[in-house]
C-alpha cells in the first residue's frame, strides 16, 4: 500500500519537461515538407474592399498558394457561435457572417485578408507584402456607447444600430418596487476594461492531409481539441468529422483565448489538402495583439437598494458589452449566463434585474478571458456594496455579515441554486490574515510619510464546473457540458487515463494521477495521464470554467468506480466468494471481515490472462469510460483583502498586502491550488492597475498592440500574496471539489479598486489605475 | 527581417568604408534589430561595431570619466570607477530596462537612437558630457535635436563619451508601466560648469534642460528650490500613458527627489 497523496503537495510531473526545455508545443513539431502560412490582415479598423491584386505576390519565390475570401467556396462556412441568446423581443441574437478570410469588407484592425502559403515562413511573409489591396477606408466605432449611439456606422448591414442583442434576467417589477422603497441608493457607472490575454505561447497551428486515406491532422494550441474539431469539421468545412485528428499538445497558457475556432487553423486545414503539404502557422505576438479573442469591455450602470439596516433590498444592472467586429466561439454567453447569474454574490438580495446589450464594435472579437463575466459581475457586486458601506458608515465586514446567505442550499433571484459555502469563514479567514485590526496603525504610520493607505474588501462567488448540459441546453448553449474519461488498467496494474479535459498549465498530469493512484493504492507515477488528442482521448469538452477537476476530475471517478465494480467480480472468482463479500480498500480486494485478499495488480493481470476467469460472465479486460454531466455548478467563494498605500504626489500605488482566503471545497494538490490562485491574482491586479486595451477612439487603430504600451503585470509589482483556503465540500460531485483557476482574477480587481477608494477616499477610480488616474483622483479629493 | 549583408570589421577605418547603400551600424542590436524584426528598418548593409577595441573600456581620472561607446549598460553600472566618481550614472545604467537588456545595450546605441523615453540622454546632457566621434567631439548641447534625431552623419560612429565628475547628481526615474522606460527621469547636477537639470521622458522633442530649476538651485541646492518651479506643459508628450500636465507635474516633484537624492 503506498501513501496517500490527496491533500499534499506532490510536486508537478510535468515540470521537468518544461523547466529542460522538452515540452512538444505545436511549433516544436515540423512535418515532411513542412510548408508555413502567413496571413495579411487590414491596417483599418471598418474597409471596403475594392479589389485585391495578387500578381506581384504570386511571382514571388518560394510560393505555393494564395488565397483570399474570394477563393472560399459556397460550402466554406463562416465561424459559428456555440451559443444563441434570444432577446427580450423573442428573437434570437444577430450572428452576421464570420468569414476566414474577409468578403467584401474588412472590420476590425487584424482582420485577416489574404492567406500566403510558402516554402518558408519568410517567404510567405515577403510574398504578403507585395500583396496589393484597394481599400475604401469607412468610419470605424470602437467604444461600445459610440456604436450605440444615433446614426453610428454599421459595422454589419445585419445589425441594426450595432445591436447584437438586449437579453434580460431577473424579476423587474420585484426590483423596481423595492427601489421605491429603499432607505438608501447607492450607484456607480463604470467601465470594465478591456484585456488582451497574452498568453505565453502565441496562437499556433499544423495541418496535413493524408491522401492515403483521405484524412486530416491538425496540430493547435487549443484547450479543446474535440470541440474545435466538431465545430470546424461539421459547420466551417464540411470535412468528415472522423477523418480529421485534432492534436492540442503542450499548450503555454489560454486564459480563454485558446477555446475558441479561429480563422487561421481553419484556413491552414481548407488549404492542405489544395496545396497537398503540411501548413504551419505560428503567429507572431503582434498578431496575438491584433487577433486573439479579448476579454471584459463592459460599461455598466449598477444600483443597489439598501433599507436603514443596510440589507441589501434590489438590484439594478444595465451593461453594454462589447462583441468586437464577429461573434466568437462563445462570446454571446459571457455577459449573459456567466454575468448575469452571478449578480447576487454572496448576498441575500431578493430582487435583482440585470439588462445587457450586447453591441458590435470595430475591434477584434470579445470572449472568455480567466474568469469570463464573473469577475465583471464580482465588480459590480463588491464595488456597490464597497461603495454602500462607506456611504452608510458602515464597515466592510458589518455590511457583508448583514447581507451574507447563510442557508443551503439557496436559490438565488437570478437562476443559479448555490449548493452549500461558508462566507463567514473566508471573511473572518481574510481579516485575521491581513491583519485588519492592525489597519489604523499602519495607516497612521504611512501618513506620517505622507503615504495614504487604505483597505479593499471582495468578496466573490463563482459559478464553476461549467456545467449541467441540460440547464446550459435550456439557456442556449449549442453543445454539451460534460466531461469524459477512460481509466485504462494495463496487465501489470499501471495506469493509463485519457482525460477529455486540456492542461495547459494547470498540472493535470499531476492532479489526476493522485486521485486514481489514491483510488487504486498505487503510486503516482504508476499512473500517465494522456489529454488533448482526439485520436486517443473519448470525446471531450477541454477545459476552461474552472471545470477541469470537478466535471474531468469526476469523469475519472465514474470510470474508476466501474473498474473497481469489475475488479471485485474478478477477485470474488480468484477467491471464491460472491462479489458482494468483496471490498476494495488499499489497494486489494479483500473478503469482507477476513483477512483473505488479491491485490489490484493480480486482478489487473487476471482480466488479461484470464486463465482462472468467469469468462462466460465476465469480458476479460480492465479499461473502462465514463461520462459525467454534473447536476449543478459548483460555488467556489472567498474573500479577498487588499492593503495599499498611495504615493499622493505621483499616484505611484504599491500594493503592501494582498490576501485571498478562498473556498475550493477539497483540495487535492495545495500547491497546485495556491500555483493558481497565484497566477490569477496577478491578472486580477493586472487588470485592476496596469493592463487596458485601447483603441483609437477615432481610427480604430489599437494603440497597445505591444508590450511597450500594453502593460503586463510582472513579479516586482506583486506582493507576496498571503494565501489560504476554508473547505466546504460540494455536495455533488464525488471528490467535493469546486474549481480554483479563475477566483484570482475574478475577486482581485474589486479589492484593488476598493482599497484604492478607501485610500483616496473617493467614490471610484477607473481600471486600470495608472499613476495618473489616481494623482488625479487624489488632487480631485484634497481639492 | 529582409535578407542583409553582415560585416564584422576590427578597425575603426573599415567600420567606415564600406559601399552598403543602406548601412547602418550594429552595437547590442536592442533597437535595430527589434526595428528590422518589425520591418520598420530594411538596412542593405549592417556593420556590427562589436569588434572595434577602441570603442571599449572606461578610464577614468579626477575630472573625467571616459566610457567607450560599445560598453554594455550592465559594464557600465558594475564599474567601480563609473560608482566611485560618479554613482547616479551607475544607478542610471543598471535601471535601464531588464537584465537582458542591460546585457546587450550599449552607451553608444542609446545615444544614437536617441529614444525620447531613454534614460542615458539625460545623464549626458545633465552632466554636460562630450560625445566624442569618429568625425569631432561633440558638447551634449549640441547633440540632440528632437525625437530620434541627433546631429550625427550616416556614416559617424560614437566612440565614447567623456564625464565631467561632478560634486553631487542624482537621477530619479518614474517608469512608463508598460516598457519600463522613463515616462519622465530628470538628472540633476554639480558640476565645475555649474548646476544641471536635464529631463528625459516627457519632452515632445526628446531630452531637455530646465534653466529655472538650474538658476534656482544654483542659488539653493534644496528639494524646496525646485518644487514650486512648473515647466510649461505646451511643449511636453501626452499619449496614452500619460498627459502632458502629469508629465509637467512630475518633472517638479522629480527634480525635487533628485536634489534630496544627490544631497
Ligand atoms: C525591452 C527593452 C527595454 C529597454 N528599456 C530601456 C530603458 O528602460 N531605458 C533606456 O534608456 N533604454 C531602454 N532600452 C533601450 C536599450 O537600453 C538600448 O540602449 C537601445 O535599445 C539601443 O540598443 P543598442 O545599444 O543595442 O543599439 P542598437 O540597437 O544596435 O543600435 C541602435 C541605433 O544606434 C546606432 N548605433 C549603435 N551604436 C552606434 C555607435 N557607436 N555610433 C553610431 N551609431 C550607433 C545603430 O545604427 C542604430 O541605429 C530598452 C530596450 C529594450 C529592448
Amino acid at each position: 500500500m503506498t501513501d496517500l497523496t490527496i491533500g499534499k503537495s506532490v510536486l508537478r510531473k510535468e515540470d521537468a519537461r518544461f523547466l529542460t526545455g522538452s515540452g512538444q508545443y505545436t511549433d516544436d513539431v515540423v512535418m515532411p515538407r513542412q510548408s508555413y502560412a502567413y496571413f495579411l490582415r487590414s491596417p483599418y479598423a471598418h474597409a471596403a474592399i475594392r479589389g485585391v491584386d495578387l500578381a506581384g505576390a504570386r511571382e514571388m519565390p518560394g510560393v505555393l498558394a494564395i488565397y483570399t475570401g474570394k477563393d472560399l467556396p459556397d460550402a466554406v462556412g463562416g465561424l459559428p457561435c456555440g451559443w444563441l441568446i434570444t432577446g427580450t423581443d423573442g428573437q434570437p441574437m444577430k450572428e452576421p457572417k464570420h468569414p476566414l478570410l474577409a468578403q467584401g469588407k474588412v472590420r476590425h484592425v487584424g482582420d485577416p485578408v489574404a492567406m500566403v502559403v510558402a516554402d518558408t515562413f519568410l517567404a510567405a511573409k515577403d510574398a504578403a507584402e507585395r500583396i496589393e489591396v484597394d481599400y475604401e477606408p469607412l468610419p470605424a466605432v470602437v467604444d461600445v456607447r459610440d456604436a450605440l449611439a444615433a446614426g453610428a456606422p454599421a459595422v454589419h448591414a445585419e445589425a441594426p444600430g450595432n445591436v447584437c442583442y438586449v437579453w434580460a434576467l431577473g424579476d423587474k417589477a420585484a426590483t423596481d418596487a423595492a427601489f421605491a422603497r429603499a432607505a438608501h441608493v447607492t450607484t456607480l457607472e463604470f467601465i470594465n476594461n478591456r484585456l488582451i490575454p497574452n498568453a505565453i505561447e502565441p496562437r499556433a497551428c499544423n495541418a496535413s492531409y493524408a491522401k492515403s486515406d483521405d484524412s486530416y491532422t491538425l496540430y493547435v494550441a487549443s484547450q479543446n481539441p474535440h470541440v474545435e474539431r466538431l465545430l470546424m469539421t461539421a459547420f466551417v468545412l464540411g470535412l468528415p468529422e472522423h477523418k480529421v485528428r485534432v492534436i492540442a499538445p503542450d499548450v503555454g497558457g489560454g486564459f480563454g483565448s485558446k477555446i475558441y475556432l479561429y480563422a487561421e487553423e481553419t484556413m491552414c486545414v481548407w488549404a492542405s489538402k489544395l496545396v497537398g503539404r503540411p501548413i504551419k502557422w505560428t503567429a507572431e505576438r503582434s498578431e496575438s495583439f491584433l487577433s486573439d479573442a479579448h476579454g471584459r469591455d463592459h460599461f455598466t450602470k449598477a444600483e443597489l437598494a439598501l433599507d436603514k439596516d443596510g440589507k441589501f433590498l434590489a438590484m439594478r444592472v444595465d451593461t453594454k458589452a462589447s462583441m468586437g467586429a464577429y461573434l466568437s466561439t462563445f462570446a454571446s454567453c459571457i455577459p449573459t449566463i456567466l454575468y448575469a447569474t452571478l449578480l447576487a454574490g454572496q448576498y441575500t438580495t431578493p430582487a435583482i434585474h440585470a439588462q445587457v446589450t450586447a453591441v458590435f464594435t470595430n475591434t477584434a472579437p470579445v470572449d472568455a478571458y480567466r474568469g469570463a463575466g464573473r469577475p465583471e459581475a464580482t465588480y459590480v457586486v463588491e464595488r456597490l456594496v464597497a461603495t454602500a458601506a462607506r456611504e452608510m458608515k458602515l464597515s466592510q465586514d458589518e455590511i457583508r455579515r448583514r447581507n451574507f446567505i447563510r442557508t443551503f442550499p439557496y436559490a438565488t433571484p437570478v437562476a443559479l441554486t448555490y449548493d452549500i459555502g461558508d462566507y463567514d469563514a473566508c471573511l473572518d479567514g481574510a481579516m485575521q490574515m491581513a491583519d485588519v485590526a492592525g489597519f489604523p496603525a499602519r495607516k497612521a504610520e504611512a501618513a506620517k510619510r505622507g503615504m495614504l493607505r487604505g483597505l479593499g474588501y471582495s468578496s466573490y462567488i463563482e459559478a464553476c464546473g461549467l456545467a449541467p448540459s441540460n440547464i446550459a441546453g435550456a439557456l442556449g448553449a449549442r453543445a454539451g457540458l460534460y466531461e469524459a474519461g477512460e481509466v485504462r488498467v494495463h496487465p501489470t496494474g499501471k495506469v493509463t487515463v485519457f482525460t477529455g479535459s486540456h492542461s495547459h498549465g494547470q498540472g493535470h498530469e499531476t492532479t489526476f494521477s493522485q486521485v486514481v493512484a489514491d483510488r487504486l493504492g498505487i503510486g503516482v507515477d504508476d499512473v500517465d495521464v494522456v489529454h488533448g488528442d482526439t485520436g486517443r482521448i473519448p470525446f471531450g469538452m477541454g477545459t476552461y470554467g474552472s471545470r477541469s477537476l470537478a466535471v474531468g476530475g469526476t469523469a475519472i471517478v465514474k470510470a474508476l468506480d466501474k473498474i473497481e465494480a469489475k475488479g471485485r467480480k474478478i477477485a470474488a472468482h480468484l477467491m471464491e466468494v460472491s462479489d458482494t463479500d468483496v471490498e476494495f480498500k488499499d489497494g486489494r480486494f479483500t473478503v469482507k471481515g477476513t483477512d483473505k485478499h488479491v491485490p489490484f495488480a493480480q486482478v489487473a493481470l487476471t482480466a488479461y490472462v484470464p486463465h482462472n476467469y468467469p469468462l462466460d460472465k465476465l469480458e476479460p479486460g480492465l479499461d473502462e469510460t465514463a461520462f459525467y454531466d454534473p447536476t449543478n455548478f459548483t460555488y467556489p467563494a472567498g474573500t479577498h483583502i487588499c492593503e495599499v498605500e498611495v504615493d499622493p504626489e505621483t499616484g505611484t500605488t504599491k500594493i503592501v498586502s494582498f490576501t485571498a482566503c478562498d473556498d475550493f471545497g477539497n483540495i487535492v494538490n495545495p500547491m497546485i491550488v495556491e500555483g493558481q490562485v497565484h497566477g490569477g491574482l496577478a491578472q486580477g491586479i493586472g487588470q485592476a492597475l496596469l493592463e487596458g486595451c485601447v483603441y483609437d477612439r477615432e481610427s480604430g487603430q489599437l494603440l497597445t498592440g505591444t508590450y511597450m504600451d500594453y502593460a503586463m503585470p510582472r513579479a516586482d509589482d506583486l506582493p507576496n500574496f498571503k494565501v489560504d483556503t476554508r473547505v466546504t465540500a460540494c455536495t455533488h460531485n464525488p471528490l467535493g471539489v469546486k474549481g480554483c483557476g479563475e477566483a484570482g482574477a475574478i475577486g482581485a480587481p474589486a479589492a484593488v479598486i476598493n482599497a484604492l477608494c478607501d485610500a483616496l477616499g473617493v467614490k471610484d477610480i477607473e481600471m486600470p489605475a495608472t499613476p495618473e488616474r489616481v494623482w488625479r483622483a487624489a488632487r480631485a479629493a484634497r481639492a | 527581417m529582409h535578407a542583409f549583408k553582415y560585416h564584422k570589421p576590427d578597425t575603426l577605418a573599415a567600420a567606415l568604408g564600406g559601399d552598403g547603400d543602406d548601412t547602418r551600424y550594429l552595437a547590442g542590436g536592442q533597437s535595430l534589430v527589434a526595428g528590422m524584426k518589425l520591418r520598420l528598418s530594411q538596412p542593405s548593409d549592417v556593420v556590427d561595431l562589436a569588434g572595434l577595441a577602441e570603442l571599449r573600456g572606461i578610464r577614468a581620472d579626477a575630472a573625467t570619466v571616459r566610457i567607450g561607446a560599445m560598453m554594455r549598460h550592465a559594464e557600465v553600472a558594475a564599474s567601480a570607477d563609473v560608482r566611485s566618481r560618479i554613482p547616479a550614472l551607475a544607478d542610471l545604467a543598471g535601471g535601464i530596462g531588464d537584465r537582458q537588456v542591460r546585457n546587450m545595450g550599449t552607451l553608444g546605441g542609446s545615444l544614437a537612437n536617441n529614444d525620447p523615453a531613454s534614460d542615458y540622454p539625460g545623464a549626458v546632457l545633465g552632466l554636460g558630457a562630450t560625445i566624442v566621434t569618429s568625425q569631432r567631439r561633440l558638447a551634449a548641447d549640441d547633440y540632440f535635436i528632437g525625437l530620434y534625431e541627433t546631429v550625427l552623419e550616416p556614416r559617424e560612429v560614437i566612440t565614447a563619451v567623456e564625464f565631467p565628475v561632478p560634486a553631487k547628481a542624482a537621477y530619479v526615474k518614474f517608469k512608463n508601466a508598460a516598457s519600463r522606460f522613463a515616462l519622465v527621469g530628470v538628472f540633476v547636477a554639480q558640476t565645475a560648469a555649474g548646476v544641471r537639470v536635464a529631463v528625459t521622458g516627457a519632452g515632445g522633442a526628446g531630452v531637455f534642460r530646465v534653466a529655472e530649476m538650474e538658476q534656482a538651485l544654483a542659488k539653493r541646492w534644496s528639494p524646496e528650490a525646485v518644487k514650486s518651479i512648473a515647466v510649461a506643459s505646451d511643449d511636453l508628450t501626452s499619449d496614452i500613458h500619460a498627459s502632458a500636465e502629469y508629465r509637467a507635474h512630475l518633472v517638479s516633484v522629480l527634480a525635487a527627489r533628485a536634489v534630496a537624492a544627490a544631497g
